[in-house]
């Protein structure tokens, strides 16, 4: 047995495929079993245990969802709720939504059910990244089964009227953040909104909203099956359950894996992906959660637990636990230089910092990948990062600040010495003027 | 009342605030450039970002944070100047430096904050962003390089001018903003996004290059282009009159005006009557005052009472109405008449109240108006800030709106009911009347178009029965209102400039019902129609009237002179004079004041003042000024009179929304804005 998770605590027991997607399947694996009982036990017995096994949502926040769906209205006034999954999975790195989509469509549909009923929505949309084909086809498929097995749908055997809508997106990176979601959702361009009000308020069509990653809602059915104790029996205090791991590039064999959250980084690749390519030795730095947080080096890696709060004292994140490792051949520079493209090329423009940090950023990059800057400007570079993070509307702009702050946090002397290396390859270089000017 | 803390200084305020209006009330400045306070909020500039307490500890956007009890709101500390600096060269870094050619540079927004809030030198080392130009029509310039994407022109477009022909395309650094085709706004309220701008995004097409704000002259005004009296600003240089732009005036135009009243100044400037002329061989020859005068004196003398008549236009003041009534009224005329569109509305008896012929309930009052039946009007273009008022309250809900006429685009939803007087009498079968007897404050407002014509009177008649049966007017609340469409209008029928008995109405004077005619800058009609009467022309500007004319005394434009104009609401209000008149022209009461010297009628008044002072104490409505008549109820059932009504549509008098008048006719901008209208505009390579 390799890591810490035993196959009977796995949740998403056909990750890989290997069996029926369908109902039929899906049923021999657990999903819809006894879901009636559990939305007997009543809303507030789903929150209280939601809460109580600890789980934190998977989309890269980390925020308590029990928490998040207690902030809904209790009692539904005039406007209807809503619950609207996000599975705009689009963060570079990540690609674990898709796989529970397509192997494990039932256990997001029944969760779906189950947080829906808690929070009296009577409709949920499922917000399907654009570029997500088959996993469009086989969530659809899966929605047809359960119609037409009555475990959705108008008077369906659980009693509680639910209609699941799978809505396809257009391919906007902007559009995982959840009120630009919304926006999108409505018809509108995706474009995040003012918060406050807060979805819970006024969310999708200005009704009382939650909007939740694909994998929080999966795993919720499983959670109450098993017992809220059973989930927050893995990992560290304040860490719980199991996670979706995806772990990419400098490994020998890179993979998604469920494992026990706080998982020391060191077991997750060695245990599932055959370690780094080239030996523990060859790791020079990894960004932990997807690319959107800073990356940090390989010393820091030897000890390393995979959970919120030990990577965020490590001034990193979880995020989507999408673990993208370099090794010592990697170019940091350019590979953080092709983020910053990235994030300029999704910003969506509405609010200054991001709009005209994010194309500064990625030019000052840009010349930083050739050595083509002045040493001074890594300071200056450092300061607009901090002149967009936390000042703009929605956290695009910090997760486009965020690999370059960690790139000169941990790698400064690597763009010093490539500035260095550009000006000896020159006979001069800006700033040194020859001629008279 | 909540409190909280600005800078360590409490106040008190209205729960609902935002943090920025609580700084605000504190005396705090709050930069911004998105925020404006009509129109919704975007937050998407970043400039207002403060420190609060308790919050999360990064910096808010003030304009979209609920103010809350108890708070602190820090405006002067470290991380609100470092995020200040930071939005700053950030919209800077991609702005050009081409302030010294820009239309907006001494009153620019960005200019000016960049002085307050921004750093002292750029750190931006790589080029700037140049984005193309767009065309969106004769009224608004483009340098979409310098747009900042604050949207404040998108979210005008589509909130107040319901035109949702502005959006902004593209993500990132790449947004642009577009009307998306490269279609003219279709937007009578344009120009208003061009004042919107806090760059020099967006500037007035029909003024580029000409001026430089700071060598202007300012005089604040009321405009004549429509009966709104909105107020306004002339800016002037020398003699010419460069741009008009409005002021705030929450009454009445809040802070915008139409394309029309705005763009129409250039007109002030051309095709101007600038010496008398008199006619001499079937051509007007320029003439010397005294030749003007005496030949005038000797027409007036040598013609019957019964044969003259006086016909006031549609932007003359009530100073010239009043000299051309008491000089015209001793020499026995009685055939006056200030309504060029036949509109049967006005003193037609001693009883008839003056609420008859007035907006009573009020501009701003119209937006509480909970059911709206509007008859023979196309308001959008014959009051497009009542209109815009009403699209207001359509947005938030709870007006439903009736139309009687053609039914046209007002930018909001309603019922068309019918199109003509017949769709009037027959109300009572329609399913709106539920709407009206369901309202708590109903409004009726009537155009000219149901109440000129042979029938006008009858159906205003049936449109007071309507008022009368559905409790338009009662205590509180007075839903009757007549849309005027001239600015001289409700003076004149305050004074008395109408026919009385079997005196002659314009139409008749018009088709050769007198020999000797006076025109006061009336223009509104065909020249042919005239036949051989004399005609007299005073005016400002060479058109129909002027062209039709045997001898032309030119008088001054409404900058040129300080003048009363009542507004359709009964507001009095008074212009004021910005320039001199044109060469020769003198003052039309002053014409007026000499002429009657001469046929020995001599006017009992030597200057302005003491003019103003017959005015008021003949009419003393006119002496209570810049107040809006308190809403009062009245006889209904003396307005109008019983008839026979004709099948005929309600067809608006505005042909051409930018061709009302002589001032708009002499108008390039307003050329322009007619062919765009018309869909006559160049094709792309020029």
């Amino acid at each position: 047995m390799v890591g810490i998770l035993e196959d009977k605590d796995r949740i998403f027991t056909n990750l890989y495929g290997f069996h029926d997607w369908g109902l039929e399947g899906a049923k021999k694996r657990g999903a819809w079993n006894g879901t009636k009982d559990i939305l007997s036990c009543g809303r507030d017995w789903i929150i209280t245990n939601v809460k109580n096994s600890g789980l934190r949502g998977r989309g890269g926040a980390g925020f308590s969802t029990g928490m998040k769906w207690s902030f809904m209205p209790k009692e539904v006034k005039d406007r209807p709720h809503y619950l609207v999954v996000n599975a705009d999975e689009s963060e570079p790195g990540t690609c674990k939504d898709r796989e529970i989509m397509r192997h494990d469509p039932h256990l997001l549909i029944e969760g779906c059910l189950i947080a829906s009923f808690s929070m009296q929505a009577h409709a949920c949309y499922i917000y399907l990244r654009g570029e997500y084909i088959q996993e469009r086809e086989r969530l659809e498929a899966a929605v047809k089964q359960a119609y037409e097995a009555k475990l959705i749908g108008k008077n369906n055997i659980h009693g509680w009227d639910f209609d699941v809508y799978v809505h396809h997106g257009a391919g906007a990176y902007i559009c995982g953040e959840e009120t630009a979601l919304l926006e999108s959702l409505e018809g509108k361009k995706g474009q995040p909104r003012l918060k406050p009000p807060f979805p819970a308020g006024a969310g999708l069509y200005g009704c009382p909203t939650t909007v939740n990653n694909v994998e929080s809602i999966a795993v919720v059915g499983t959670i109450l099956r098993r017992g809220a104790a059973w989930f927050a029996g893995f990992g560290a205090p304040n860490n719980a359950g199991t996670k979706l791991f995806c772990i990419s590039g400098h490994v020998e064999r890179p993979c998604n894996v469920e494992e026990a959250m706080s998982i020391p980084f060191r077991q997750l690749v060695e245990d599932h992906c055959g370690g780094i390519r080239g030996g523990w030795g060859n790791l020079k730095a990894v960004i932990p959660g997807g690319s959107s947080v800073p990356m940090i080096p390989a010393e820091q890696c030897e000890n390393l637990a995979m959970d919120f709060d030990t990577l965020r004292n490590l001034k990193s994140g979880l995020g989507t636990a999408a673990v993208i490792v370099m090794d010592k051949s990697t170019d940091l520079v350019r590979a953080i230089a092709r983020l910053s493209y990235f994030y300029k090329h999704e910003s969506c423009g509405q609010c200054t910092p991001c709009r005209e940090g994010t194309g500064w950023m990625w030019r000052v990059m840009e010349r930083m990948v050739k050595g083509d800057a002045d040493p001074s400007e890594i300071d200056t570079l450092l300061e607009v990062t901090t002149q967009v993070e936390g000042h703009t509307i929605c956290a695009l702009g910090d997760a486009a600040a965020w690999p370059i702050q960690g790139l000169i946090r941990h790698f400064r002397h690597e763009i010093e010495d490539r500035i260095a290396q550009y000006r000896s390859s020159k006979g001069n270089f800006a700033g040194h003027s020859v001629a008279a000017e | 009342m909540a409190k909280a803390k600005v800078n360590g200084v409490e106040v008190e305020f209205d729960p609902g605030m935002t943090v920025l209006q609580v700084a605000e009330l504190a005396g705090e400045e709050i930069p911004r450039f998105c925020y404006h306070e009509r129109l919704s909020i975007a937050g998407n500039c970043r400039m207002c970002l403060v420190e609060v307490k308790p919050g999360p500890p990064k910096p808010q956007a003030s304009c979209a944070l609920p103010a809350a009890e108890g708070q602190e709101i820090f405006t002067n500390t470290p991380m609100v100047k470092k995020a200040r600096e930071g939005v700053m060269e950030f919209l800077l870094i991609n702005h050009p430096l081409d302030c010294p050619i820009c239309d907006q540079g001494g009153e620019c927004d960005l200019q000016d904050q960049s002085v307050g809030y921004g750093r002292g030198g750029s750190r931006y080392e790589e080029n700037k962003r140049a984005v193309e130009e767009k065309y969106l029509g004769p009224t608004i310039k483009t340098a979409m390089t310098r747009c900042i994407q604050c949207t404040r022109c998108v979210r005008f477009t589509t909130e107040v001018a319901g035109v949702t022909e502005m959006g902004m395309i593209s993500r990132g650094e790449n947004a642009e903003i577009t009307s998306y085709l490269e279609q003219a706004v279709t937007s009578e309220l344009s120009g208003n996004v061009n004042d919107l701008c806090p760059v020099g995004a967006l500037t007035h097409k029909p003024w580029t290059f000409n001026y430089r704000p700071w060598e202007l002259s300012k005089t604040e005004t009321i405009d004549v282009h429509d009966a709104l009296g909105a107020h306004i600003r002339i800016d002037s240089r020398g003699p010419a009159v460069m741009r008009c732009l409005p002021r705030t005036k929450e009454d009445i135009n809040e802070e915008w005006l139409t394309d029309k009243s705005r763009y129409a100044v250039d007109g002030l400037s051309r095709r101007r009557l600038d010496q008398p002329y008199v006619r001499k061989g079937g051509k007007l020859q320029p003439a010397s005052w005294d030749e003007a005068l005496a030949a005038v004196a000797a027409k007036v003398k040598g013609t019957d009472a019964s044969k003259m008549g006086v016909i006031a236009g549609d932007l003359t003041d009530a100073e010239t109405m009043k000299a051309a009534r008491d000089l015209f009224y001793s020499l026995g005329v009685t055939n006056l008449d200030c309504r060029q569109d036949g509109a049967r509305v006005g003193p037609v008896t001693q009883s008839t109240p003056r609420e008859s012929w007035l907006f009573n309930t009020g501009i701003a009052g119209i937006e509480e108006a909970d059911a709206i039946l509007l008859i023979g009007t196309d308001l959008r273009h014959e009051a497009s800030l009542i209109n815009a008022r009403i699209r207001k309250a359509w947005l938030k809900g709870g007006v439903n709106v009736g139309l009687i006429g053609e039914p046209v685009d007002l930018t909001y939803d309603y019922t068309h009911i019918g199109a003509g007087p017949k769709a009037v009498r027959d109300l009572k079968k329609h399913a709106f009347i539920d709407v009206l007897k369901g309202a708590k404050r109903p409004a009726i407002l009537v155009g000219s178009s149901a109440i000129n014509g042979e029938d006008g009177a009858a159906v205003l008649r049936d449109i007071a029965d309507i008022a009368d049966t559905y409790g338009i007017v009662k205590d509180g609340w007075n839903g009757f209102n007549i849309v005027h469409t001239a600015a001289s209008r409700v003076a004149g029928l305050d004074l008395g400039f109408v026919p009385v008995g079997e005196a002659l109405d314009a139409g008749a004077m018009i088709r050769g019902g007198v020999d000797l005619l006076f025109l006061l800058g009336a223009d509104e009609f065909n020249p042919k129609d005239l036949g051989k009467t004399f005609v007299v022309y005073i005016g400002s500007h060479g058109d129909a009237g002027a062209s039709a004319a045997d001898i032309i005394l030119p008088g001054a434009a409404y900058t040129e002179k300080s003048g009363i104009y009542t507004n359709l609401e009964g507001r009095v209000q008074i212009a004021e004079r910005c320039v001199f008149p044109k060469g020769q022209a003198k003052e039309d009461w002053a014409i007026l004041r000499a002429l009657s010297a001469l046929v020995d009628k001599t006017l009992p008044y030597d200057s302005l003042t003491q003019l103003r002072e017959k005015l008021i104490t003949d009419h003393p409505v006119f002496g209570r000024i810049d107040v809006r008549p308190s809403p009062k109820t009245f006889d209904l059932r003396a307005v109008g009179q019983k008839g026979e009504v004709k099948d005929r549509v309600f067809t608006s008098p505005i042909v051409d929304f930018y061709m009302t008048n002589p001032i708009a006719r002499a108008s390039v901008a307003m050329a322009e804005c007619s062919a765009s209208r018309r869909g006559n505009v160049p094709a792309a390579a020029e």
